[in-house]
């Protein structure tokens, strides 16, 4: 095993390959330094635009370097504080990046979750633009972890702080890995739901949209009967891992009980 | 493989030594440094056993590459007692806070850093302090009560 060290992304991301993995916080790439089985090469870089959070247009530039503590402890972000809190213990929040959070593996990578609901896009280092997190989540899935760097991730602010609501299920409090969770954004135009976005944690490969929950809320108000729609829908199709905290079945089961819950809190406000 | 050197303050004293190309930090302290109080416990960042404090925050040492506390300030469990030991290493023996020990160090840091920065913690915030350090021996309770306890006799000083 090798140590790159480089001072731009943009050499960082010359560097990479097949096989190298890119290092920040270390809490997923160090666990397999410690297990003998990391990439041949581990890639890090101290650029300081890793870990710039910036306000931008309609919402925020986060440096994928940013960690889980600074995202609770920013004053313009706290629509994700909560988000970030339920990510691993202190020591984990005080390393764990954002960047990272989009590859970590089940039962991990609940930050990610809320991202994908919120609309966010990344942006590659090396490369111009910005493409949904929805691609790269897809990618991910597919083929187990390309071999890029993300520099940065854009996340629009919600319009309205109460149309995003999360909800991290486990069963250990206050630090307890995943059963699923879920992030939901709906923005509402004069009370009817306007581009619904439902998004799943550990209930597939990676995190996930579910289309058809988000087909039933569009356009509607967040009533009784909606929700109950939603939740029939919400394990649908899916099909979540088997793990020492639930099997693939039980996940199905409750992801609609849940699913309900949250929809029933956030209108409750 | 390619050493390299390795300069940090430890517990306020300065620390030079040298670690193999992707050492992490738990086992340069341990073996490279000869600091015994950081416990390897599961190597994954699951069980804190390896909690130090970096910069004034906890990391999990077993996950940080030991050159990344360059120039930085690290300290752990073995520069808690100055002559006498610390308030809160006093208050984990008055509460049986301790049974087999292995967690101890790295609660210790996770304590420190919470007194630090909240003298007055109520029990939930201890709770959730010390929620990356597993303890299977004790159940919790008698390390939460000796936190608390430790803050009250501070308050009271």
């Amino acid at each position: 095993m090798r140590v790159e060290s480089y001072k731009t992304l943009a050499e960082a991301a010359r560097a990479m390959g097949p096989d190298a993995v890119f290092m920040a916080g270390g809490t997923l790439v160090m666990r397999d330094v410690n297990a003998g089985e990391s990439a041949s090469r581990i890639i890090r870089s101290a650029d300081p635009a890793l870990t710039e959070i910036r306000a931008t247009g309609d919402g925020f530039s986060i440096g994928a370097g940013v960690t889980m503590a600074r995202i609770v402890a920013h004053r313009d972000l706290p629509f994700l504080a909560p988000v970030a809190r339920a990510v691993g213990g202190p020591q984990v929040r005080n390393m764990a990046t954002v960047g990272g959070n989009l590859f970590a593996h089940h039962p991990y990578g609940d930050f990610a979750v809320a991202l994908l609901a919120l609309g966010a896009r990344v942006v590659l280092a090396g490369q111009g633009g910005a493409k949904p997190l929805d691609d790269l989540l897809r990618e991910r899935g597919r083929s187990g972890g390309p071999s890029l760097i993300v520099a940065s991730i854009e996340v629009p602010r919600p319009r309205d702080p109460r149309a995003f609501g999360f909800v991290k299920v486990s069963r250990i409090k206050p630090k307890g890995v995943s059963v699923m969770s879920i992030a939901v954004n709906l923005p509402r135009d004069s009370g009817r739901i306007r581009g619904a976005r439902v998004a799943f944690g550990a209930m597939g490969p990676a995190p996930l949209r579910v289309s058809a929950v988000e087909r039933v809320l569009e356009g509607q108000s967040l009533d009784a009967a909606t929700i109950a729609r939603a939740a029939q829908l919400a394990g649908d199709g899916l099909d979540p891992p088997t793990d020492a905290l639930a099997s693939a079945w039980y996940r199905r089961e409750v992801a609609g009980t849940h699913l309900r819950r949250l929809l029933e809190k956030m209108e409750r406000g | 493989m390619a050493k390299i050197p390795v300069t940090f303050t430890l517990n306020g004293s300065e620390r030079a030594a040298f670690a193999e190309e992707g050492l992490n930090l738990l086992e340069f302290l341990r073996r490279a440094v000869g600091d015994l109080s950081p416990k390897y416990g599961c190597g994954q960042g699951t069980c804190g056993a390896c909690t130090v404090i970096i910069d004034g925050e906890t990391h999990l040492s077993c996950l940080t590459m030991a050159d990344a506390v360059q120039g930085r300030k690290v300290e752990t469990a073995s520069g808690l007692a100055n002559g006498k030991v610390h308030p809160l290493q006093e208050a984990f023996m008055e509460h049986f806070a301790a049974q087999c020990g292995y967690c101890t160090p790295g609660m210790l840091m996770s304590a420190k850093v919470l007194l630090d920065r909240n003298p007055s913690p109520t029990r939930a915030e201890v709770i959730e302090a010390i929620s990356g350090n597993l303890c299977r021996c004790t159940g919790y309770a008698p390390i939460i009560d000796a936190i608390l306890a430790t803050a009250n006799t501070r308050r009271l000083a």
